[in-house]
């Protein structure tokens, strides 16, 4: 199982700076995203079959179950599909969103705006919290 | 191969009972509480532990509820199934136990389930811990109630669903609860009352989400030829559905269309009945949205219409459809997974045995299950004898 750590990691051709593996350890589909992450890239998953954007990551397309699936760095741009604001006391108001990804694929994501609403356009914004990145959104300036 | 449609009256339930609900204290703990649900249910059925051969539970309080609850009840099962759907586990339960009963793989099956919430923690306490990388919770939501807040924004986009008509099954299953001793909140509830709550996850607040009570529930199924000796008439097994197509809310197609759309379709084609045959509607109504959407979803009416359909008492006590007659997890009971209890009161109310909240006439039953963040869906169709 060792030897195929491109297999399990998937395709990243056309992803710069997409780290490999350590020599010796293998890469599931989520260690590959966090990696990528790490390097400021939003990256989903398309199949090659059947070309359905696939996210979360996973080891084979969702949708028709071929063992085609290969990374592709989105441009992180999209659609608010639907938003909920909490207030916690300890920190200020921020929305939670569900983004509809021009390329095709949904996740859930956090922006830091109470108003923001639905059908808002949105692009996504690194935020280097702690020892991980987040991919958040901001409205863009076509949003509203 | 077989039709599921033959099993319909194949199976009934034979026996049904809460434990103690609402806060049992610190002394009391889960296993003890459906210990106790389900020696009340035996005692309903007039059947003891050594007639059980085959035990159905799940649990957010201990691993292997099944062989736990066995143990502690003395059962030596020959058929165990501790299927893990959250809150609809228990219905999925009752559809394989017929299933199981018909292929002779056991006879008298015990579903049991019990949570001491409430006292042992204050919050709800969900299945299991998550050993895999979530895609949701780094972003902050207060889950579950922000995905169901999420569908219910999404809802009121696409329908001009309002809060009010979210507030209206609030109020309604109040005024069920009113009628039950057994409910955990009687009080007066007015539709202002749920608006100025304090908002949770907008546009959800406080009186839009269940309730976190203690409470255990245990139901027994049995063959429709043993049903007949035994101690109370029974409710017959009619047809019954499972599905579910996510488990996080950033992975449903769409916001507004839950399983229940297949699910009770699929119930009503094996029972041979529509949904202006049935007479009492229990739904798992964790959160106001819940409600509007299975509504819709089951056929009681169109997509988007839910709203018009709750407003004005519409499932209220002397509205035009008696649902969550107990008071529903939004003012009876909501131990963590509130399944059961859609089939008790649903048993309760095809015997004739709900008291005041009785709905006249009560020959057809539909229980609906929820699990997770509107992920898992099951139905159930029950009837008296005189639709088998």
């Amino acid at each position: 199982m060792t030897d195929d750590v491109p297999e399990a990691a998937g395709d990243r051709a056309g992803l710069p700076g997409a780290p490999a593996a350590p020599p010796g350890q293998q890469c599931g589909p989520d260690a590959a995203y966090q990696a990528l992450l790490a390097e400021d890239v939003l990256a989903f998953q398309a199949c090659g079959a059947c070309s359905t954007a696939v996210f979360p990551p996973r080891g084979r397309c969702s949708a028709c179950g071929a063992d085609a699936l290969h990374w592709r760095a989105s441009a992180g741009v999209g659609s608010v599909y639907s938003t909920t604001a909490l207030t916690p006391r300890e920190k200020p108001a921020y929305s939670v969103v569900l983004v509809d990804l021009d390329e095709g694929f949904r996740m859930m994501s956090r922006v830091d705006d109470a108003a923001v609403a639905i059908d808002d356009r949105v692009q996504v914004r690194f935020s280097h919290e702690g020892d991980r990145v987040l991919p958040v959104f901001e409205t863009t300036e076509a949003a509203r | 191969m077989r039709h599921e449609r033959e099993l319909r009256g194949t199976a009934a339930i034979v026996g049904v009972a809460e434990s103690d609900l609402g806060e049992v204290g610190p002394g009391v703990n889960a296993l003890d509480l459906a210990e106790q649900a389900a020696g009340r249910a035996l005692d309903d059925a007039g059947l003891r532990s050594t007639d059980v051969d085959a035990v159905f539970s799940h649990s957010a309080f201990y691993p292997m509820p099944t062989v736990v609850l066995a143990e502690r009840m003395g059962i030596r099962p020959r058929y165990s199934d501790s299927t893990a759907t959250g809150g609809s586990s228990f219905l999925a339960h009752l559809r394989h136990a017929t299933a199981a009963i018909d292929a002779g793989l056991c006879e008298v099956a015990l579903i049991a389930y019990g949570s001491n919430q409430r006292s042992a923690s204050g919050g709800l306490v969900s299945s299991g811990q998550n050993q895999v990388p979530s895609y949701e919770t780094p972003f902050g939501p207060r889950l579950p109630v922000s995905a169901y807040a999420l569908a219910a924004a999404r809802h009121m986009h696409e329908f001009g669903t309002t809060r009010e008509h979210l507030a209206e099954v609030a109020v309604a299953a109040r005024r069920w609860a009113q009628l039950n001793p057994a409910a955990f909140e009687r009080g007066e509830l007015s539709i202002d009352d749920v608006l100025g709550a304090r908002t949770v996850s907008s546009p959800l607040t406080v009186r839009d989400c269940c309730l976190v009570t203690d409470g255990g529930g245990a139901v027994v199924v049995t063959s429709a030829e043993r049903a007949r000796d035994l101690a109370k008439p029974p409710v017959h097994y009619l047809g019954g559905a499972e599905a579910h197509e996510h488990m996080s809310i950033s992975q449903m197609a769409d916001l507004t269309v839950t399983s229940a759309s297949v699910t009770g379709p699929r119930a009503f084609e094996l029972a041979g009945l529509t949904p202006s045959d049935v007479d009492v509607v229990e739904l798992y109504d964790a959160f106001t949205i819940n409600t509007l959407l299975f509504l819709e979803d089951l056929g009681f009416c169109a997509k988007g219409e839910a709203g018009d359909f709750v407003a004005d008492g519409g499932i209220a006590p002397g509205g035009h459809l008696p649902v969550n007659t107990n008071g529903g997890g939004l003012s009876y009971c909501h131990p963590g997974m509130y399944g059961i209890f859609t089939l008790i009161e649903s048993t309760r109310q095809l015997r004739g045995e709900a008291g005041d909240r009785q709905v006249a006439d009560a020959h057809v039953a539909l229980a609906h299950g929820n699990g997770g963040m509107l992920s898992s869906q099951v139905t159930v169709l029950l009837g008296d004898d005189s639709v088998v």
